[in-house]
Order: C-alpha cells, then structure tokens, then sequence
C-alpha cells in the first residue's frame, strides 16, 4: 500500500509534470532543439550558471570544510551558536536572502562601498551570482562533512602525528582520504542547487543577456516573450543536468557509506 | 594553537560576511524608520492577507508532504526491489530542479494553453493562478523533504523490530502506529520543520504561477517583492523579518531536537 | 507516552489547519463582487487611488460594494499570464501590443478592441524622459549623450518591460530624426546606447530601485510618470528630470476581457470601470499622478503645467503601429537582439 502512496504521489507531482515538460520540449523538433541550445544566449546563461555554481561550490568546498572542521575539532565560546548558524541559508527564503545581499553588496552598500574604494563591483556582475550561491549552498558541504569528521576516529590523526608525520602530511594522507567522499557528495549537492537557483540571485545579479544572465532567468524571460518551445528546452536542458547530477550524488553517497563501513 | 586560532578567526570571518550580516541587514533595515513604521506594514490588508495564504499553503503541502514522506521511506526502507536507486533519485529531483522549472511544469499541465487547459476551463476548475496552483508548486519544491529525513534511519533501523510484531500477531497499521512511528518521530518531526520553512519561503516557483493578485494569491515572500517594488523598502524588511524570524525558530527548535535527541538523529545526519 | 506525544501533535496541527482555512475563507464575506485588474508595473499608485475613487462611485450609484483586485507586473509578463489563464476581467498595459497578443494567441477579446473605446483605448498615456543625479554632473542634455563613452545608462530589459520597449523607439526616433534618417548610424547609436547598460532589470520598477536605491548609473531612462514619483519617493534633491528634445507618445491603453468578464459574470461592471477611467473624475487623478490625460479640461491646470512640453512622436507615424514595431525591433532575432552587445 505504502509502494501504491509513494508512486502515486511520485507520479502526479513529479512525473507527470516534468514529463509534459520535456514532451512540450521534444515537439519542437531536433533542429530547432538544437538552434535554441546552441544560441550564445542560451550558451552564455548556461555557462554563468554551472560556471558560478561550480566556483561557489569550490569555495564552499574549501571553506565549508574549514568550517566543519572548527566545528568538530575545537571548543571555543560562540561554537554552538556557529553551528545552529550553518543552517540559516537553508531556514532563510531566498528572496530575502537576495535583497539583504544586494543591500550589503551594492555599490552603496557596507561591504560594496569598501569593494568600490578597491576598485571593483561585486553585486549587478557575475561576482554577485557567486556570492549568492556561496550563500545558498554552504549548508551542504558542512553538514555532508560534519558527520564524517565527528565519526573518524581522532586517534588515527595522532596516532599519525606521533609517528612523526607532519601535519600537512597528516591532512593529505589521513584525513582527507576519510572524508573524500562526504566532500564530493557535499560539494556536488551544492552544485546542483546553485545551478537552478533564481530567487536569490535575480536582486543581486545584473541580469544582463551574455553577462549575467542565470539560465532560470533566461527561461522566466523567454516565457515572458511567449517563446514557450524555448523556455521549454532550456529548462529540459537544465533538468536532465539535475538529474545525471543526483545520480553521481547517490553513487558518492554509497561509495562514502562503504568507506565508513570499512574503516 | 596559532593554526587554530587562525582557522577559528577565519571561519568567523566567513560567517559573518555572508551569513550574521545578511541576516542583521534584515532587522537593521526594518527598524530604521522606527517601531511604528514597522508595525504599520503588518496592519496593511495585503499583507495580512499574505500571511494567511502563506500559512495556509504550508498548512497542505506540509501534511502532505509528511505523509508522503513515510510512506516513501517506508517502500524504500522495509522492502527490496528493481529500481529502488532510480526512485531515489526522482525523490531528490525537485531538490535540485530550479523553482523556475517547478512553476513552469504547472503552467505547461494547467495553464489556458496547457495540457488540461481546456479541460478545466470547460469545469470551472481554476488551478493557476490561484491557491491550488501555489499549494501544487509548494509541494513539489518541498517535496523530498521529509522523506530525505526518515529514510537512512529507517534503512538504519532494519525490519527486525516489524517482524517481532508482526510474528506476534499485531496487524500492519498497530505496528506502524506502535513501532515505527515512536521510533522515527524525531527524525519526522525534524523533515517537516525543515520542510515548513522552505514552504513558508519559498519565492521562484510559486512566483511563475501566481499572478501577484494583491490580497489574493500574493505570499509572503512575494508581497516582500511587491513592497520592494512599491519603493517600500522598509515595510519590505519589515515582513522580511517575519520569515528570517522563522528561520531562526526553525533552527532554534532544530538545535533543541539535535541536542535531545542526539542517538535517534545521528542516521540522518548522512544527507 | 510517545503515543500520547504523537496524538496531541497531531491534534494540534489539525487544529492549525482549521485555523489556518479560517483565516483564508475569512475575507470573502465583506465584498459583494470583485473585479481584477491586471496592469503593469508604474501604475500601483495611480489605480490605488482610482480603485478608491471608484468603488465609492459605485456604491453610490448601485448600493454595491465592490473590491478591485490588481495585480502589476511587466506588461509582456502579464500579458503572458492573462493568456496562460490568469482571470483578468479588464487589462491596462503598458503597450497596445500586449493586449494584442492576447487577442490573437488566447482569443479572449476581439482583435478590434481598441476601437472600442475613445482615444484608441487609451485613457490616459506618458512618456520617457530621463532621470540624472542632482545637478545633472554628466550633463546630459539629450538622447545623444547617452551614448557617449564612459557612461552608465539604466533601462530595463525590451524584451520583459513594455516601458523599456517605449524607451527603445524613443532613442530610435531621436537618432533617425538626428541621423536624417541614415539607418547604419541609428543602429550604430543603439548599439553604443545599450553596451552602456550595466543593469538589465525585467521591469520598470527594478530600473528605478536599481538607480535610486542601489546608486548605480549616470541616466535612467524611465516613464515620465515614475520619474516624478521617484522625486516624491527619493527626494528632489537628491535627482532632477531632464527633458529629451524629442520623445514618444507612451500609449497605454485599456480593454476589457471579454471571455473573462463573462465568466465571471462582471461584463457590466469591468465596462463601467473602463468608462470610468475617461471619466473626469479618474482623469484628474491621473493628471495628479503625472500622467497625461486624454482630455486635460478634467485635469487640474497646476498638475497639467508641471508636464513639460515635449515633441513626441506616434508609434502609428513613426513605425507603422505595434504590431510592426514588435516584430521588427522586439521579436526573437529581431533588430534588439542583432544590435544588442553588452560591454565586455
């Protein structure tokens, strides 16, 4: 009965909507498929959106691990209160994460001004898009990694340490490989929803075509000019991305769960 | 001790920038005016008005969610079958499609123009652009919620504690009632506080088909966008705060139940 | 007890839920019909106010109460979701084209709608001038200088915004008049005028927080009606509008949806609503809100005379009517598109 719930529900919300989507998408047929992912729009605004997505999940990789890292291996006064914080990206709607981030970041903004003595803009170019997805997505690279940290054993990290290895080596050789899975999975979970996010970066971005124009941007705009084939194929584009994404996610996944398992 | 105090100092840096600031922005820019300014866009109709449909939204798509959630857990959890990684995955999707794309689905499906279109029209059945619509759009995006929380520890769990009861003669739904659910409450508990947060927030999808009608199918976070566009920018803030109030209470009761009740999450921390 | 725990959350998220559903059927008690509205962006302000004026009209007339829905956006956008299904009873966009697209994709109204009222339908119209900093330090007299080198011009996107699309002709009008006509050199104006746009907003609204709130840009170019709001709004003096040489007459105009008015049974009320907007009394309101009345006697002459004289041209003369105007210049590889570089 449980199995006849989940695929009803499965298929009246999820399938039978994207299908109609990527039906609505396939009618226009191969050419003009291939007119409207090969046009330097469609390009442009699928390059800034897996481009920005993957420098920030990059970032966030780096500085998500640091984070957890803190988070697990010191005790400092604020440490809780650091970690309830992690989630807020998560708890926060992303509008008013957009707004609040365009308001520090424009030109006259606490953080823009400063930006703006040095030389540079960052919210209204693609600097900004970044920054909104280092927002979005550092939630996932901490939690993903927090967990396997708090589970490797400290021991083998002094163990290793005792025997003389340096703390780089120690890093590289010990810890990382532990938590390498978990960091993929983290990272890539990051990606995936930067890719797709809008509601955040349309305050922050710009929004100009070839610049920093995101791809879900481009297809709200070609709804809006009734271009309903192109919206269509851009948004297929990006939902079979998605889903080739999640299914390398599910395999780190696993691949982490076995690790552990093994240790 | 320097490398540390190095890295702690980093951390709060990075945290500060991009998280404490954005969010003290918020209640900065909602007060500037003073307590009376802010007050007052709470006693505009619409805005009111925003607030009820959004907690009525969340009031069906989070149940619903829920229920569907346990129900997934539960397939993919106690039985073994073909496919189970793919279902997975059609689980997750809504979690990484854009909200851009959830909206779209609808309107291609409901919309005049769309599949049932003539259909709906035919029977007076409005489903864009009104509650239906944003109530349909909510689900989807929050979709793989609560699910994604029950799942790894019901599979963490195993079956052998259903079997006892089910060998000793309890029938399906007691067992479920007695044995499952005690044993995921927390976990359940915890999926929908997140899933109600991303519901009460959500902005993309339910913008695509809403329509903006003031009073009427306007939510809170797109009344925030009209008061923006109204150049009312503090009353914008100000029901700006109502949401990252949430989000605060949603992580304030998050930290409580991952404090409590540590032993019983530490299986969904594998997200 | 977990039991326990369990039933008395369920019971008490079932209780939310029944608050929660009373909450929203509440408001439906008070209004005796309704009618909506779907406008684009500027015009939150002027049809608050009409809105008001209106429905104690009405009441007096017919002892009805009556609410007016809005709902404001892009004009391409609302156009799109009156055509996707949205119940518009009567539309007031920002462009004849808007409307005719409705006409022609969803079939909700006659492709001959705008003869159906006066002025071509078009109540009340505007037009684009420019809004600079205080002191106008770039000064920036006329469309020329907007393509000048090192500065940074706000316009929403043509493609999303009805009043981008207005300041679009308008540039072209200015440059065609200026270049004798020299199609290369109008386009070429174009070109130069669009690499200096460092913010492409979907709608007119965004353009304005973007150059008033966010600070950035030299020039926006913007609806004559918002830029004397964003002088209330903003403060005078903090900006000042300057006056082009030449600009367009912005018609825009008004119908009602027939197909959807039926339904809802609101063809006698969206009728007497539209008529109500040629009306004196809503005419004076829009002359206060900076708009140009189609017949001025109705208007206030101290509203009237802060309108500036501009030459203007008609998009019917200048070229050939919307529906050309959208297919040459705004359509998908038309002559926005081929002309539209952004600086690198």
């Amino acid at each position: 009965m449980t199995l006849g719930i989940t695929m009803t529900a499965l298929c009246l919300i999820v399938l039978i909507p994207l299908s109609a989507l990527v039906l609505r998408a396939l009618s226009v047929g191969p050419e003009a498929f291939w007119d409207i992912t090969s046009d330097p729009r469609t390009l442009a605004a699928l390059k800034l959106s897996f481009g920005a997505a993957f420098i920030a999940a990059a970032i966030n990789m780096v500085f998500g691990t640091l984070l957890a890292w803190v988070i697990v291996r010191y005790r400092f006064a604020g440490r809780k209160l650091i970690d309830a914080a992690i989630d807020l990206p998560f708890a926060l709607p992303t509008a008013v994460a957009g707004i609040a981030l365009a308001t520090i970041y424009a030109p006259n903004g606490w953080i823009g001004a400063v930006a703006k003595e040095l030389g540079f803009k960052i919210a209204f170019t693609p600097l900004g898009v970044v920054l909104a997805l280092i927002f979005i997505g550092l939630p996932f690279v901490v939690r993903t990694v927090q967990p396997v940290l708090e589970e490797t054993e400290l021991d083998i990290e002094e163990a290793s340490a005792l025997l003389g290895a340096s703390r780089i080596r120690t890093i590289f050789q010990v810890v990382l490989p532990q938590i390498y899975p978990a960091f993929l999975t983290g990272t890539a979970l990051a990606f995936a929803r930067g890719v797709g996010e809008y509601g955040s970066i349309i305050f922050i971005a710009g929004n100009i075509p070839m610049v920093s124009e995101i791809a879900p941007l481009l297809i709200v705009i070609k709804l809006e000019e009734f271009d309903y084939a192109g919206a269509t194929v851009v948004a297929t584009i990006m939902l079979a991305t998605s889903f080739i994404l999640l299914l390398a996610i599910n395999r780190f996944q696993a691949w982490g769960q076995n690790k552990i398992g093994n240790v | 001790m320097r490398i540390r105090v190095t890295l702690i100092l980093v951390a709060v840096v990075f945290l500060c920038a991009f998280l404490f600031l954005p969010l003290a922005i918020v209640f900065i820019e909602a007060f500037r005016k003073g307590l009376f300014v802010f007050m007052s866009a709470f006693s505009d109709p619409d805005a009111l008005a925003a607030i009820r449909l959004t907690l009525l939204v969340a009031a069906i798509a989070v149940p619903f969610n829920a229920i569907f959630g346990v129900a997934a857990a539960w397939t993919i959890a106690k039985f073994n079958f073909r496919g189970k990684n793919f279902l997975l995955t059609l689980i997750d999707l809504p979690f990484s499609i854009s909200p851009v794309i959830s909206g779209l689905v609808y309107v291609l499906l409901f919309g005049a123009q769309g599949w049932f279109g003539h259909w709906l029209k035919a029977h007076n059945v409005e489903i864009i652009f009104a509650v239906p619509g944003i109530v349909l759009a909510t689900i989807f995006v929050t979709f793989p919620f609560v699910a994604r929380e029950i799942i790894p520890l019901m599979q963490a769990q195993g079956t052998s504690e259903e079997e006892a009861a089910l060998t000793l003669g309890a029938s399906g739904w007691h067992t479920f009632l007695h044995v499952t659910l005690p044993n995921i409450k927390w976990a359940l508990l915890y999926g929908v506080l997140l899933c109600n947060a991303r519901a009460m927030g959500e902005f993309g999808a339910v913008s695509v088909v809403s329509g903006h009608i003031r009073g009427k199918t306007d939510t809170v976070p797109l009344h925030i966008e009209v008061l923006y566009n109204d150049y009312n920018f503090t009353a914008a803030f100000a029901v700006a705060t109502l949401l990252a109030s949430l989000g605060l209470v949603t992580l304030l009761l998050k930290s409580i139940l991952e404090w409590k009740f540590a032993d019983n999450l530490a299986a969904t921390h594998h997200r | 007890m977990s039991i326990n725990i369990i039933r008395r959350s369920f019971s008490l998220g079932l209780a939310a839920v029944t608050f929660a559903a009373m909450l929203a059927t509440a408001p439906q008690a008070f209004a005796d019909s309704s009618l909506l509205n779907v406008s684009y962006d500027p015009t939150r302000e002027l049809y608050k106010s009409i809105n008001a004026a209106f429905a104690a009209d009405w009441k007096t007339k017919t002892g009805e109460t009556i609410t007016i829905n809005q709902s404001h956006g892009g004009s391409g956008k609302q156009a799109r979701a009156v055509i996707d299904g949205l119940k518009a009873d009567v539309v007031t966009l920002a462009l004849a084209g808007d409307i005719d697209a409705i006409a022609e994709k969803a079939k909700l109204l006659p492709a001959d709608w705008a003869t159906r009222l006066p002025h071509n339908s078009t109540p009340f119209s505007s037009t684009i001038v420019f809004l600079v900093h205080k002191g106008n330090p770039k000064a920036i007299k006329d469309w020329g200088d907007l393509a000048g080198q090192g500065l940074e011009v706000i316009t929403p996107n043509p493609k999303t915004s009805g009043g981008a699309r207005w300041n679009f002709l308008a540039a072209w009008a200015w440059a065609n008049k200026a270049y004798g006509g020299d199609e290369a050199k109008t386009k070429e104006y174009i070109t130069n005028l669009y690499k200096n746009v460092p913010v492409l907003d979907t709608g007119a609204r965004g353009s304005t927080t973007t150059f008033a709130q966010r600070g950035i840009g030299d020039v926006l170019i913007s609806w004559e009606s918002d830029a004397f709001l964003a002088l209330d709004e903003f403060g005078a003096d903090k900006f000042e509008i300057i006056v082009p040489s030449i600009s367009i007459a912005a018609e825009t105009p008004v119908a009602v949806i027939d197909e959807n008015a039926k339904a809802n049974g609101n063809e006698k009320l969206a009728k007497a609503y539209l008529d109500y907007l040629f009306a004196p009394a809503a005419q004076k309101i829009a002359a206060h809100q900076h708009y140009r009345p189609s017949d001025p006697s109705a208007a206030d002459p101290a509203d009237l005379a802060k309108l500036p004289k501009i030459e203007l041209v008609n998009i019917n003369d200048a070229f050939g009517g919307w529906a050309k105007a959208q297919k040459t210049y705004f359509s998908d590889g038309g002559v926005f598109d081929l002309l539209y570089k952004p600086r690198s």
